[in-house]
């Protein structure tokens, strides 16, 4: 079945046509190979990497995301666990917040609290 | 108290970041850059979504990760960064007045680089009749109330606009839990990405209202609701078409307007249409000595072509301070039949590298060529399946097509 798809992997948005044949998946309309993996990851298991904040123990909050896209139906679980969640400041850019969250992590985007 | 820096700085955003380092690297070491916030990386701190980068660094990244390569570039060359210092003037002679907790400070500067961005349209700027209650936020602001200040806005919302801080701000209040009702946009199309109507919108089944705009606001102390109508091709409302949804919140997402106080108070022409400087290849607005990029220049969709811009700046700012000044007339550049503008809005015939003209088209069309003229002569042409007036567009000219060229037109035309 053709499908008609808009990459989202960067703000190019390219407009695609996308199909899963026997002998592969046959796309068209994409700029780059990233748009082919995308194409067949939201006809055969959509994926989004989730971004939000994460509260710090000490006040204040900082910046998260999903190390690697997690399942799109797994969206709003994610965010009820972040909600609750916390971290301890001082953070680093890179830093786990959580493990092990929908076959990921959670990682701080931004620095927070004095330099270590 | 007056020093005096080879250049300064005006900003600490990705453009201004981005300008310092080139400065830097192209051998002048000298570099002071100035912002009011109490750390650099601009608009960006608050940008928490990802997408930014991929082109640039070959990496997506979030709105503060990317800010963060710069600054550590910049730390790392030893740039010196004032914080919580806001310029309050500037001279056409180059001489940046600037004033933070030690008092006023003046700084003489060889070259100087605009680089303060935009701020967002508010509400009085856009005339919606009806009461004043609490819970009306420009997007920006709502999303720094949120993303920076641990601040939730609202449970039930209406936005207003389809720029891209608009439909980003959709999915940020949808995942915190409130409920957007609507995003209405008063032109027949959005003004935002592509990418973000689809995955701030379509993901969570946000309806997107098409020439639609806010008629009136309801409510005394708190929002209670807005009525929205239809407006027409001339963007007049259609009597008839009111309907009311009750929200809490309205966000405005209603465009950027380039922080250009600075520029008019030293005298520099702006274009009427970029609200930025009129500027030539080199990113040199119309006053010796004084540059311009990123946001404060035109408003960009994309960091990427901001950090592009900027290291042109910086670069060429550099030169101006190494006395390497360009060669060749000024050739005139001018946007035409379906081009909104186009920018630098000027060009040396004897630039040596090639010169990539940035545009917005006025309205969204298929099939398409972008063509460069001068005179008769095709200087330049690219083809594209779709254009967008959300969606920068550029075309690059060979130093060897300016030879001999007069005035340079830019159109869209049918394939
Ligand atoms: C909500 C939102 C979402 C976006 N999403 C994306 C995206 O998904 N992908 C993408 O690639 N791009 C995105 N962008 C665009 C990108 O963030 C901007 O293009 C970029 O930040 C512009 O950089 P700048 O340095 O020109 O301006 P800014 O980031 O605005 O920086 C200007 C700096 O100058 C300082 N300043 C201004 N005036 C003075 C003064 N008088 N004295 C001292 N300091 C001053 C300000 O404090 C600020 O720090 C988004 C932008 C916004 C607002
Ligand atoms: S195909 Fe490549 S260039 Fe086009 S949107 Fe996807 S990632 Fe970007």
């Amino acid at each position: 079945m053709k499908k008609e798809i808009t990459c989202i992997v960067c703000p190019m948005g390219c407009r695609m046509t996308a199909e899963i044949c026997p002998d592969g998946p046959k796309v068209t309309g994409n700029t780059c190979r990233r748009g082919v993996d995308y194409a067949v990851a939201e006809l055969t298991a959509p994926t989004r990497t989730v971004t939000s904040t994460v509260r710090l123990s000490g006040g204040g909050s900082v910046s998260v995301k999903t190390r690697e896209p997690i399942a799109k139906d797994k969206i709003f679980d994610l965010m009820r666990i972040l909600r609750t969640a916390t971290a301890d400041a001082p953070v680093r850019i890179g830093d786990m917040i959580l493990s092990d969250v929908f076959g990921t992590d959670i990682v701080a985007t931004a620095e927070a609290g004095k330099e270590a | 108290m007056c020093e005096k820096h080879d250049i300064v700085i005006i900003g600490g955003g990705p453009a201004g970041l981005a300008a310092a380092v080139a400065a830097y690297d192209a051998g002048v070491t000298d570099v002071v850059v100035i912002d009011r916030e109490e750390a650099p990386g601009g608009v960006l701190r608050q940008c928490i979504h990802n997408g930014f980068g991929l082109h640039k660094l070959g990496r997506e990244l979030t709105g503060p990760e990317y800010a963060a390569v710069y600054a550590k570039e910049a730390a790392r060359r030893g740039i010196r960064i004032l914080r919580e210092t806001m310029v309050t003037a500037l001279s056409p002679d180059r001489v940046v007045t600037a004033c933070s907790r030690e008092g006023i400070l003046k700084i003489e500067a060889g070259a100087v680089i605009l680089a303060m961005g935009c701020r967002e349209r508010s509400r009085g700027a856009l005339n919606i009749s009806g009461t004043r209650p609490a819970g009306i936020f420009s997007a920006g602001t709502a999303q720094r109330l949120i993303n920076c200040e641990g601040y939730m806005v609202g449970k039930k919302a209406v936005i207003l606009g389809s720029g891209d801080i608009g439909l980003i701000m959709a999915r940020r209040m949808t995942l915190e839990g409130a409920k957007v009702e609507a995003v209405c946009e008063l032109m027949p199309y959005s003004g935002g990405l592509t990418r973000n109507i689809v995955q701030c919108l379509e993901d969570f089944d946000i309806p997107l209202y098409l020439s639609t705009t806010v008629a009136e606001i309801h409510g005394r102390q708190r929002l209670e609701g807005v009525t929205l109508i239809s407006v027409d091709e001339n963007r007049r409302p259609i009597p008839g078409t009111e309907r009311y949804i009750g929200c809490d919140t309205l966000l405005l997402s209603c465009g950027l307007i380039p922080e250009n106080e600075l520029s008019l108070g030293a005298g520099i022409p702006l274009d009427g249409i970029t609200g930025g400087a009129l500027v030539d290849e080199r990113r040199e607005t119309e006053i010796p000595g004084i540059f311009a990029c990123g946001n404060v220049l035109q408003v960009h969709d994309l960091v990427d072509y901001v950090s592009d811009e900027a290291e042109l700046a910086g670069r060429s700012a550099a030169d101006f301070v190494r006395g390497i000044s360009p060669a060749g007339k000024t050739l005139p550049v001018f946007a035409e039949k379906g081009v909104r503008y186009c920018l630098p809005q000027r060009i040396h015939a004897g630039a040596s590298a090639p010169v990539e003209l940035y545009m917005r088209v006025a309205q969204p069309r298929e099939r398409v060529k972008i063509v460069a003229r001068s005179g008769e002569r095709i200087l330049a042409e690219v083809s594209r399946r779709r254009v967008a007036p959300g969606e920068m567009e550029k075309i690059t000219l060979k130093p060897d097509a300016l030879c001999g060229a007069e005035e340079i037109c830019v159109s869209l035309e049918d394939l």
